[in-house]
């Protein structure tokens, strides 16, 4: 006990000589958070429009009055040849041409199918589908408008009423901030506590080490107790920037948050360990790790919802502890929910810590 | 307990192609100073590695004060104290932080044993909150040796301790090195230079995994097989290949200005060199009998090994 005091004391009076790890330390959960939470978002704005009306009536007007009114959508030409509106989309300067063609009145009065066209620029997939969509509820919504004067007795007999639980406005960073803070504690527990294993290798100070009655097990320990304060503290001043800067609601236990963490870290931070048993420089454990982190990350359902993946990658998340890790601190952050609700979650994540610290003290070698 | 303090037998080790250990056997007494001699790559290192538990041999036996380095490791790292080639304390701690990090490690208690550090240390102590990667090299091994001394090992495994230390400090570790080895811990120390090996007890002279010769240092020059003059001339070189030419002259190496000549017993004097080189032309300036060093034994012995 008293070795692997002498270890963690070693660790800390290292971390905070080295002029690098204060701002590392405080600076970079809040730019993180700044930033990703701000910039990274998918909800679309500012939708560049072109918008061709070869009818130019009355009811043409009406229609692009719609689409002018909203706050998405950002009228960037107007015209009445589509070829020019083709050259707004080729260019870029435009995301989405509407066309109207000759008759759109005249149609909607005798009855007959009046054509509108629509042309996205779909070369980000899910955007274009976002967009589409958007024009789509305008059109139909103007649709409804023609019908219900017309023909009174249509207006729709259903009534139908909803709402968003959780994210009530449907805010974008209440969703974001979250995964950002897990990112937050992956990135010191993985890279920090690994890391400076390596480099012990790498410049030598563990040949002393090794020749000393330490057991690997102190020697592991000794390196994951100082990263994985750090890293908890580090949670501390993400969660507190949340609360403060962005107003992310907390409706669970915060200690149980905290008590995740701590599991969670024993998995990311027994890779990292283990990753640096395997490897003898600090570029190879880098790359290793970053290779790792890469694909946890974007299988994390951080961006993407993993309910949308299919099924094989949804099997491969089994071992993808920021899956495990985000969907938790989700549910206690913005759900409030309870160590029960969590637990199974958090049983897998405990065994698979576990086996991932076994691995790294099993693969540590004092002799060669 | 064997009266050995360290004891190999027929230690081999091979990386890849080159065999870095070849079937070498060797003995340390109790108390002894033993060090090894030999150029970069002749397998000092390996060795080291090898009776500090660092690394296993592929075949072969070595004990350490009765242990024995694979099945016994854990007990042997408890008393076991080991300086590494490369300086391998942690440099962004200061002196008193590695020193109390170590004894920490190794359950020591600094005050108990400070007498043995005490001569090296107090040298060190007014730089004890300096950082150790700011001291200069002779500081840098003092501190390495209290590190490794702070636990009172029984042996003292040491991987050239003075290269790139400057003159005086190479003097003062060594006479540290003399009072360890009178409280009773057996030292093995590797060096390249030559004139630290006539201050052990014995030596081994290793070359390519071998053991060329073990004995003390006298025993070794005294085996030296011919009689030995030096030379000195304006022009080494040419006097180095006028000498060669010499049918009773077996060698002639440079050492610093002069040339060394191991010529046949009872065949040469000053007087018939000088002759001879006059006769050639050389321009000399002195001539004179030495008795051998160590190294001429060495470069002897390996010039007989390489043939």
């Amino acid at each position: 006990m008293r070795t692997i005091f002498y270890i963690v004391q070693k660790e800390f009076l290292q971390v905070f000589r080295n002029r690098m790890m204060l701002p590392i330390i405080f600076v970079i959960p809040v730019v993180q958070l700044l930033i990703l939470s701000y910039a990274v978002t998918f909800e679309i704005k500012n939708i560049n429009l072109y918008v061709v009306d070869n009818d130019n009536t009355v009811s043409s007007r009406s229609l692009l009055e719609h689409f002018r009114s909203s706050p998405f959508y950002h009228i960037t030409g107007q015209g009445t040849n589509s070829r020019l509106g083709m050259e707004y989309l080729q260019k870029g300067k435009a995301h989405q041409m509407v066309v109207l063609l000759p008759g759109f009145e005249k149609n909607l009065v005798t009855g007959a199918p009046a054509r509108v066209q629509v042309i996205n620029d779909a070369i980000n997939g899910s955007a274009a589908a976002l967009m589409n969509a958007y024009t789509m509820s305008i059109i139909s919504d103007y649709n409804k408008t023609i019908i219900t004067r017309v023909l009174p007795a249509a207006a729709s007999p259903m009534n139908v009423c909803w709402s968003f639980w959780f994210n009530p406005e449907l805010d974008y960073k209440t969703y974001m901030v979250p995964g950002i803070l897990v990112l937050l504690v992956t990135i010191i527990g993985m890279f920090l506590a690994g890391m400076n294993v390596v480099r012990e290798k790498e410049i030598g100070t563990i040949e002393q080490i090794n020749v000393t009655p330490i057991r690997k097990y102190q020697f592991i320990a000794g390196k994951l107790i100082p990263f994985w304060i750090i890293a908890l503290f580090e949670l501390a001043i993400g969660l507190l920037a949340a609360r403060l800067i962005f107003d992310i609601p907390l409706l669970g236990n915060i200690f149980l948050i905290f008590f995740i963490a701590s599991v969670y870290l024993l998995v990311v931070m027994g890779i990292g360990l283990f990753l640096s048993t395997i490897t003898n420089t600090q570029q190879q454990s880098m790359f290793l790790a970053w290779f790792v982190l890469v694909i946890f990350i974007l299988m994390s359902g951080l961006f993407t919802p993993v309910e949308s993946m299919p099924q094989w990658a949804r099997s491969l998340n089994v071992v993808n502890p920021i899956a495990y890790f985000i969907a938790m601190i989700r549910m206690v952050m913005l759900k409030g929910s309870g160590f029960q609700h969590v637990s199974d979650k958090l049983g897998l994540l405990f065994i698979y810590g576990i086996a991932m610290l076994s691995l790294a003290v099993w693969r540590y070698r004092k002799t060669t | 307990m064997s009266e050995y303090a360290i004891n190999c037998i027929g230690l081999n080790k091979r990386y890849g192609k080159t065999q870095a250990l070849d079937n070498l056997s060797f003995s340390v007494k109790q108390g002894e100073i033993f060090g090894f001699i030999g150029p970069d790559g002749a397998g000092k290192t390996t060795l080291f590695r090898i009776l500090t538990t660092l690394l296993l041999a592929d075949s072969g036996t070595a004990s350490v004060a009765g242990f024995d380095v694979v099945r016994d490791y854990k007990a042997l790292r408890k008393i076991l104290g080991y300086m590494p080639g490369k300086f391998s304390l942690y440099q962004d701690l200061t002196v008193e932080e590695n020193l109390t990090f170590f004894a920490g490690i190794f359950k020591a208690n600094i005050k108990e044993n400070y007498y043995l550090i005490k001569d090296i240390y107090d040298q060190i102590a007014p730089f004890a909150r300096r950082r150790a990667g700011k001291l200069s090299g002779g500081m840098k091994q003092k501190l390495a040796l209290s590190c490794a001394l702070i636990h009172k090992p029984v042996v003292l495994v040491l991987d050239e301790p003075t290269t790139g230390v400057d003159a005086v400090s190479r003097r003062e570790f060594w006479e540290m090195l003399i009072r360890l080895k009178k409280e009773g811990i057996t030292i093995i120390v590797a060096t390249p230079y030559m004139d630290e090996a006539i201050l052990c007890d014995r030596v081994a002279l290793i070359q390519h995994g071998k053991i060329l010769v073990t004995g003390t240092p006298s025993f070794i020059t005294g085996a030296y097989p011919w009689k030995l003059f030096r030379v000195r001339s304006n022009n080494t070189l040419n006097l180095i290949s006028q000498l060669k030419k010499h049918p009773d002259i077996h060698s002639a190496d440079m050492f610093g200005e002069y040339v060394h000549a191991g010529t046949e017993h009872g065949k040469l004097n000053t007087e018939a060199i000088h002759a001879f080189l006059e006769a050639s032309g050389t321009v000399m300036t002195e001539v004179s009998e030495i008795p051998a060093g160590i190294e001429d034994c060495f470069i002897d012995l390996m010039r007989k090994e390489n043939e």
